[in-house]
């Protein structure tokens, strides 16, 4: 029976290396061939699904990155950033701004190249004179009172909101978190247990994820995502704003406002964000272009009474 | 290396060949979402048919752009869904293996494992972090009919994807 077990293993190993030398694409693939091999091995008894787990695992072990973290624990991430976010800024509790903040960003996420989340996308005005936004994975938004003032129209609201859900869009939380940690959280450690409370393998996890949260808060509120991660947000606004039919020149209406009233060295965009100068350049590429358009009324309404006295 | 030897070689081969190609051909995807609406037309103001529930299995007919044309559960008919709520990754385990498909405890591979609700309950416990306000601001949704009927009032126009 055991001679059995180890000519039915090496055979697998067999499929394995066949599968190898077919692969010459991404390391992705090594997983996927991985697998096929072990279904394989399954399907004709000479495994079992424990083996082939474990197979499975130790050719995944050495792959991961920010894209193998599945939407369900993007979401958890994004909930602890975002909790993270209200123990540091008081909310803005007006129901009606709240609401036409939803709609406006409810419906450019729709149109964008993310438009679902795992719970979907969630904003929020933190009462603060700051000009800050902070988007947490999976679709945690919020902006300031500071921010929502340099938008003079809804198209600028939306310009603003639109920025934010680039950076989702983009994950770029999860790209902000250092590769170690989600190598370590993703393997087998964390990935095969039950975590009962208690265990020692629930508590590397929740180390790993702590060290996570702060990797992605420390980019957020400190230091600022890349100049790269920026530029891309600000390309995915236009093109947001441009499918639902904002005008993207209030995009840069908002950057030209914020370069007046930012001072240099102040808490949020001033620090964490390339220059308004700087950003208005690359916005300009993006619009190419696309004509400016008459403020509409409908919208002005709306925003007016809406945002008016924010 | 013997003669058998050599055949055994030559039919691990075919096996692994004839495995490469089955697993091209069928393309089975897992729901990423908490819960995901199966609608009659490729658009989010299609009408809802059922809704499958993270980590769901489902198979593929075609795609069209965004939307993913795919078999409805238990045969009846098909359906379409958006591409961001579906993934090619396993989240549960494959039919035939004892396994009930859907998002519940133990049963499934991926889903819940890792950074998970332990996790948080955890963190913040470790923390002292309130995730309350967390709770309220994952409340406010609005359904696209909602958000398409907010745009056109603003001459604007949804539902690009």
């Amino acid at each position: 029976m055991k001679h059995r077990n180890v000519a039915a293993l090496s055979s697998v190993g067999l499929v394995l290396a066949v599968a190898l030398t077919l692969s010459t694409s991404s390391c992705q693939s090594l997983g996927d061939l991985s697998q096929i091999g072990t279904a394989f091995g399954v399907a004709t008894g000479q495994i079992s699904e424990d083996q082939a787990q474990s197979i499975n695992q130790s050719a995944q072990a050495v792959q991961k990155s920010w894209e193998d973290i599945t939407p369900e624990q993007e979401y958890y991430i994004g909930r602890t950033v975002a909790a993270v976010i209200f123990s540091k800024y008081k909310i803005y509790n007006d129901p009606k701004a709240t609401e036409y903040i939803n709609l406006v960003g409810q419906s450019l996420a729709m149109a964008s190249d993310l438009p679902v989340t795992f719970s979907g996308y969630h904003f929020m005005i933190l009462d603060s004179n700051d000009i800050n936004a902070l988007s947490a994975p999976s679709g945690f938004i919020f902006v300031t009172r500071g921010l929502l003032r340099t938008a003079k129209t809804e198209d600028g609201v939306a310009a603003i909101l639109a920025h934010e859900i680039g950076h989702v869009e983009h994950h770029d939380g999860l790209r902000s978190i250092k590769k170690s940690r989600i190598t370590t959280a993703l393997t087998s450690v964390a990935m095969t247990s039950v975590q009962l409370a208690g265990s020692p393998e629930l508590a590397k996890l929740t180390s790993v994820f702590s060290d996570s949260i702060n990797d992605i808060t420390q980019s957020l509120i400190v230091n600022g995502y890349s100049r790269a991660y920026e530029t891309e947000a600000d390309q995915a606004a236009v093109d947001i704003m441009k499918r639902v039919g904002y005008d993207p020149w209030a995009l840069v209406d908002v950057l030209k406002v914020m370069e007046n009233v930012m001072k240099p060295d102040e808490p949020g965009f001033a620090r964490t964000h390339p220059s308004p100068e700087q950003r208005i350049k690359v916005v300009e590429k993006e619009i190419g272009d696309t004509p400016r358009e008459p403020v509409d009324q409908k919208r002005e309404k709306r925003f007016e009474a809406a945002l008016g006295n924010i | 290396m013997s003669t058998p030897g050599k055949r055994s070689l030559v039919i691990v081969l075919l096996l692994a060949v004839a495995a490469v190609s089955a697993y091209s051909q069928t393309k089975t995807m897992s729901v990423t979402v908490r819960q995901a609406p199966v609608r009659a037309t490729p658009t989010f103001l299609g009408k809802i048919l059922t809704d499958l529930a993270y980590g769901d299995q489902v198979e593929v007919v075609e795609t069209q752009g965004a939307w993913v044309k795919i078999k409805l559960p238990g045969g009846q008919g098909t359906g379409w869904m958006h591409s961001s709520e579906l993934t090619q990754q396993q989240l549960a385990l494959k039919a035939g293996s004892n396994v009930k498909q859907g998002a519940s405890g133990s049963e499934v591979a991926l889903a819940g494992k890792g950074f998970n609700k332990q996790v948080e309950d955890k963190y913040a416990s470790e923390k002292h972090l309130d995730y309350s306000k967390v709770d309220e601001m994952e409340k406010i949704a609005y359904p696209p009919a909602r958000l398409i009927q907010f745009l056109e009032a603003g001459d604007l126009h949804g539902g690009q994807n």
